[in-house]
């Protein structure tokens, strides 16, 4: 049984068709690379399965709840889909910690205690247990990210959605998030990758998918599609990109 | 051009300055503390709210923001009274100065609100939050924080504009001066002064403002 399914999803803005029709299926564990174009529909893919945007037609069921209904319970949705932004999108006015224990003490109602405790270990987990009481203003574009994950992580969510979450970053801070994600993903959490890094996508993800125009338009076994694409579009895209 | 100053004959009216300056005092910080109230429920309703909310505060804000004060005031305190409802000068003058201020620190949160990146609030719904526990939470922060020093200064006009509830023989500071020059026909000494003790107290104001945004936005 898949984790997440998505049937034939039809998305558009305004006149502008972004999803034309797209189906996949992720199941527990999976690391799935989406890659593709800017403008192939890949973040738009993305921010529907947490329902940060609504879609026209088909159906998206994340960890037994269909997004996009009517009487869709978001809130139960987004406590098992965690999100993380290119941008970090870190909470200015408190600190790494606070950043951390904010979703548990306002969502789960969390002890302040327990979820200090909570935040003391995701933040042990990528790395910046020192840097508990800084502020985002005080940390590195690459601690930033680490701190969203962590922030996400509090959570405990089933599924993580990274929106091309090293895009942002100088070249050199690139690797530290990285690394976080895929121990992340040897520990089998189960991970939808929006990404650029194609080096990453082939050795951490168990699944590629190329978007092209709207549509899934090659998937399969990311070292295979890579070695040998059968469409042209993936082809060029390869050749363009690495 | 010789006119004698006289300050010694305000003496014996001290006390009605002292009452008038209490008053004043008074009446803007209870109409600003409610007044700002009113306006971060009004940005909260244009920017969060359902669209008919949105609308009725709009047009409550330019209705407001269209319209001189004193009329605003003598349509509460003479106007009202017509619908069977009769409010004491205070009162009237009160909720005058709430509406206004309502109608302006709207637009103003509103602004500090619209400033705050989408992100942070996408971020926060991703976790799970609802949106008002967004707004409150992350968004209501980060746009005081930078609309602080608009909404002080509206703060300061409200202030120096409630000297038109005077008009309505709300007694504050500037009733307390047309009290006095028409016993004593002291004009110029009179008005002098109250308009040095409005000078101060804008002054005051503003320091205190000051101060109170470093402890409330401390830290960064």
């Amino acid at each position: 049984m898949s984790l997440v399914s998505i049937r034939d999803v039809r998305k558009s803005f305004g006149p502008n068709e972004v999803l034309k029709g797209v189906s996949l299926d992720i199941a527990k564990g999976d690391v799935v690379a989406i890659i593709g174009r800017s403008g192939s529909g890949k973040s738009t893919l993305l921010r529907c399965i947490n329902g940060l945007e609504t879609y026209q037609s088909g159906t998206i069921v994340a960890d037994g709840i269909e997004v996009g209904g009517a009487a869709t319970n978001l809130r139960e949705l987004r406590r098992h889909v965690g999100m993380v932004f290119q941008q970090f999108n870190l909470f200015p006015h408190l600190t790494a910690a606070e950043n951390v224990m904010l979703a548990p003490t306002v969502v789960n109602k969390t002890s302040k205690a327990e979820a200090r405790a909570t935040a003391a270990e995701v933040l042990a987990k990528v790395g910046l247990s020192e840097k508990m009481d800084a502020y985002p203003s005080e940390l590195s574009g690459g601690q930033q990210q680490r701190v969203a994950i962590a922030r996400s992580l509090a959570m405990r969510p089933k599924v993580l959605l990274c929106d091309e979450i090293t895009s942002a970053l100088d070249p050199e801070l690139v690797n530290e998030v990285l690394r976080v994600v895929e121990q992340l993903a040897r520990e089998g959490m189960t991970l939808i990758l929006v990404t650029h890094e194609m080096r990453f996508a082939r050795d951490v993800g168990t699944k590629l998918v190329f978007m092209h125009h709207g549509k899934v338009h090659e998937e399969g076994v990311p070292k295979e599609v890579f070695a040998a694409p059968r469409t042209p579009e993936l082809q060029q895209f390869v050749g363009q990109v690495s | 051009m010789s006119y004698k100053l006289q300050f010694a004959e305000l003496l014996p009216y001290w006390n009605v300055l002292l009452y008038g300056l209490v008053f004043t005092i008074a009446l803007t910080i209870v109409s600003t503390a409610v007044g700002i109230a009113v306006g971060t429920a009004g940005a909260a309703a244009r920017t969060f709210g359902p669209v008919w909310l949105g609308r009725i505060v709009a047009v409550y804000v330019e209705l407001i923001r269209n319209t001189p004060f004193i009329v605003q005031l003598f349509f509460i305190f003479f106007g009202l009274p017509a619908l069977g409802l009769k409010l004491s000068e205070t009162t009237a003058a009160f909720l005058a100065m709430v509406i206004n201020l309502g109608a302006y620190s709207t637009e103003i949160i509103r602004a500090g609100i619209e400033a705050v990146p989408k992100g942070h609030i996408e971020a926060g719904l991703s976790l799970a939050m609802t949106k008002w526990e967004v707004l409150r939470r992350i968004v209501l922060n980060q746009a005081f924080r930078k609309i602080y020093p608009a909404l002080s200064s509206q703060i300061i006009i409200v202030m120096l504009g409630s000297a038109v509830v005077s008009q309505i023989s709300a007694e504050d500071l500037t009733y307390a001066a047309n009290f006095i020059a028409s016993r004593n026909f002291r004009n110029f000494e009179v008005y002098l002064l109250v308009a040095l003790a409005y000078l101060v107290l804008a002054m005051l104001m503003r320091a205190a403002l000051r101060a109170l945004g470093r402890v409330i936005f401390k830290a960064r």
